[in-house]
């Protein structure tokens, strides 16, 4: 996992970061298994997101990895061995659908709120929570916008902040 | 191994007693240790390899209260278990059976699971475990052995139900066996090995992630046979892919085709006869010098079943740079794993080769298999016969001296490799050794598995005194049930494998090889009832004892053979060096420590 939890690495590393969806059989281990197919060869995963499917007997994983492009098709090929995986998916350079959420705690007084709304509202988040002192912002969409949003709000006290990571989705009618 | 723990014994005692009453009009119903024994039975096992503790004793038990026909053999350490379940895989194609207790029962089998998985070799590893309540509390004998064991299985089961039970034994043993063997682990809970299960014992598997494989893709075959066509330096690597697709015939019939020689790997051995007029022999860091010519002058390779191992590449980015290089291969995630190549089709060893063999004609080798000859007349394998008793030369008259289908396993080190070389492997299923792991200890276990399932095969095991050391504990397991093996005990008294690297590399600055202290193995073996001991000092005598070990039939027979410190394996191409950097004898310059990995 990044040490980095506030901005993705994307934007402070040049490795690129892949993004996998995995369709995967709902039995005990299987997180374990795709996760050390990572760990074992030194790959970094970045963001790992994973939930029932439609169908219940069967989890989504979408992971994004940084690493050389060798080493991940290796990965790749290596996931899509697992007895548990139906399939394991590149959509990097894909024009598929990529998002995520953030839920961002800000510490604020009364003089900074009117700013913090207005920055949230161009960005079009959501206002979770409103205290004296603090309120949540949820924040949906592309990473890049996720970072941008962080980033117009740090000169405030940001006191807490999760990331899901990203989930994807191919265009059009095909399944991913 | 044994201990003490509470299990619900007396319910299951007076469900029981109920029960049989109408035993008459239906069967009693059978515990999970009870269901799992009768699914092995419904798999073909002849054998279980294990030794008992607390929380497998259900299953244990249910061996006897199932009348069982399985065999249980009991060993004296775990890690021989699941060396004698992996030579009984190889010497018989079937999955070897190995079922242990928890924690330490269990963790000891790990080496062995691990030495399975890298050689592609079926195996099924049952593990008891602590009772559902306690596990994550740090229970007696308690180990997290489905997390333990996750690299080094193909695929694994904790078993949460005793109904799941019959679908886990049949999924189990399909994975095992089907596509790329492997071995998988079940790891089940005392009180689900004691509890009822009802479910039946054929139910349906549910893998939806593991599916038929797809058709063989014609195009792919067709471009293999159009670059085939275009070679007039052709080599064919055989590997253990094409054992295990029991493809040997199909090699032949190709290689005869094509005219091209054939170099086998060190687990491909067996592949194609290797006293046939195109053998190479082995090929790579010990390979023959003629079979390492072939690969660095060839124009074309293709390795069946193998999967470009760097024992083999030597230097990846130099592996075969001029030639074509082809691969096929069961397994999708080995193409262009270790090196690039230009054609490749993904399929079972056998039919694609069986394909193949329909789009090709015979090629122009007849200058190229001449010049190959010369290099087998130039550089053959050799030893010196005098300044003492040498490996190479009692394992060049055991060659002599076995019959065809004679089994040979080995252990890990410089006798490995001169068995390799000197051991001419003729039959397929008949070569047995440690490759991708590099275990020592294996030789000896997987002979008696070996010999287990071929029971009037002659099995010799080839081992080295330190490796033999670490599994002689199973001399006990050979003599209780009399197996003939052969224990041919190549004493020099060091980690010779070791010890040659720090000669050649590291200045011979000796460091952690000297095996003072050894026992005399003769003396030993005999102290175990029904056992041989002999003594082989010199040259003159190697007939006669070899004979003398092939006479004896009551019990294992075991070698102890007094061979020199100082010989150095040949030819030899150091780790990460391409194989133009094969050393052939003794350096008279010193040499750069090796950069590929060990």
């Amino acid at each position: 996992m990044t040490t980095s939890p506030i901005l993705s690495t994307s934007n402070t590393t040049t490795a690129p970061v892949h993004t996998l969806s995995v369709y995967v059989a709902n039995n005990p281990g299987v997180l374990a298994r795709i996760a050390q197919c990572f760990s074992r060869r030194g790959f970094n995963i970045e963001s790992l997101v994973v939930s029932p499917a439609m169908d219940g007997k069967f989890s989504r994983m979408t992971i994004g990895a940084s690493g050389n492009p060798e080493g991940l098709e290796q990965i790749i090929k290596q996931v899509s061995k697992l007895i548990d995986v139906l399939r394991c998916v590149d959509h990097t350079g894909d024009d598929a659908v990529i998002k995520e959420l953030v839920m961002i705690k800000v510490g604020v007084s009364p003089a900074e709120r009117a700013e913090v709304l207005q920055i949230g509202e161009h960005f079009g988040c959501k206002n979770l929570d409103m205290t004296e002192t603090s309120m949540i912002l949820m924040f949906a969409g592309k990473t890049e916008k996720i970072d941008m949003a962080i980033r117009m709000l740090k000169k405030f006290r940001i006191i807490e902040l999760v990331r899901t990571g990203k989930i994807v989705m191919s265009r059009g009618e095909g399944v991913s | 191994m044994t201990a003490i723990a509470v299990s619900p014994q007396n319910a299951k005692k007076s469900g029981n007693k109920a029960n049989k009453l109408d035993a008459a009009a239906t069967p009693a119903p059978l515990d999970g240790g009870q269901a799992l024994i009768k699914c092995l039975e419904n798999n073909g096992v002849e054998f279980i390899w294990g030794l008992s503790g607390g929380s497998a004793i259900p299953i244990f038990d249910a061996i006897i209260t199932t009348k069982t026909k399985i065999k249980m053999v009991l060993v004296r350490h775990e890690q021989g278990a699941t060396h004698m379940a992996d030579g009984y895989a190889r010497a018989t194609g079937k999955p070897g059976v190995v079922l242990v207790t928890s924690g330490p029962g269990a963790t000891n089998t790990i080496t062995g699971i691990m030495t399975a998985h890298m050689d592609s070799v079926p195996m099924i590893v049952i593990t008891g475990q602590t009772i559902s309540p306690m596990i994550g509390k740090d229970a007696f004998q308690e180990a997290d052995v489905f997390g333990l064991t996750m690299p080094v299985v193909k695929h694994s089961y904790m078993v949460k139900s005793a109904n799941d039970i019959p679908r886990i034994m049949k999924e189990a043993f399909h994975i095992a066996t089907t596509g790329r063997p492997g071995p998988v682990v079940i790891d089940v809970p005392k009180d689900l090995s004691s509890g009822l299960c009802t479910a039946p014992l054929d139910p349906e598997m549910d893998l939806p992630g593991y599916g038929e494989p797809p058709p063989i893709d014609l195009h792919q075959v067709q471009a293999i046979a159009a670059a085939l066509s275009r070679s007039t330096k052709p080599l064919i690597l055989c590997g253990h892919g094409a054992l295990i697709s029991h493809a040997s015939a199909a090699v032949r019939e190709l290689a005869e085709k094509l005219g091209a020689p054939v170099a086998n790997t060190l687990l491909g051995k067996g592949g194609f006869p290797e006293d046939h007029p195109l053998s190479l022999g082995m090929l790579g860091m010990h390979g023959t010098a003629y079979a390492n010519k072939a690969m660095a002058e060839c124009d074309l390779i293709m390795s069946i079943g193998s999967r470009y191992d760097d024992r083999i590449t030597g230097k990846t980015s130099q592996f075969c740079k001029n030639a074509v290089r082809i691969h096929i291969d069961i397994d999708w995630a080995e193409i262009n794993k270790m090196i690039q190549v230009h054609h490749y089709c993904v399929g079972d060893a056998r039919a694609v080769v069986e394909e193949l063999i329909k789009h090709v004609a015979r090629l122009d080798t007849k200058a190229w298999l001449s010049h190959l000859d010369g290099y087998k007349k130039h550089h053959p394998l050799k030893y010196k016969m005098q300044g003492g008793l040498k490996m190479q030369q009692v394992l060049d008259e055991l060659n002599k001296m076995l019959p065809p289908d004679a089994i040979v396993t080995t252990d890990v080190g410089q006798h490995q490799m001169w068995a390799a070389q000197f051991i001419k492997t003729i039959q397929p299923d008949t070569w047995i050794s440690s490759g991708g792991a590099g275990t020592m200890g294996f030789g000896f276990p997987s002979a008696i598995g070996a010999q287990f399932g071929k029971p009037h095969a002659q099995v010799w095991a080839i081992v080295g005194d330190g490796g033999f050391q670490m599994t002689l504990c199973e001399l006990a397991t050979a003599c209780i049930h009399k197996l003939p093996v052969k224990i041919l005990v190549l004493n020099n008294h060091y980690l010779g494998m070791v010890r040659q690297w720090q000669e050649l590399f590291y200045e011979s600055r000796e460091s952690g090889v000297n095996l003072e202290g050894n026992p005399d193995f003769a003396k030993l073996a005999e102290a175990y009832p029904g056992a041989k001991g002999l003594t082989l000092k010199r040259p003159a005598d190697i007939r006669k004892i070899l004979k003398r070990a092939m006479e004896y039939k009551e019990g294992p027979c075991l070698i102890n053979v007094e061979c020199i410190k100082s010989e150095n394996v040949y030819p030899m191409v150091p780790a990460g060096r391409p194989v133009e950097d094969m050393i052939l004898e003794a350096p008279k310059t010193k040499l750069e420590k090796p950069t590929g990995s060990t």
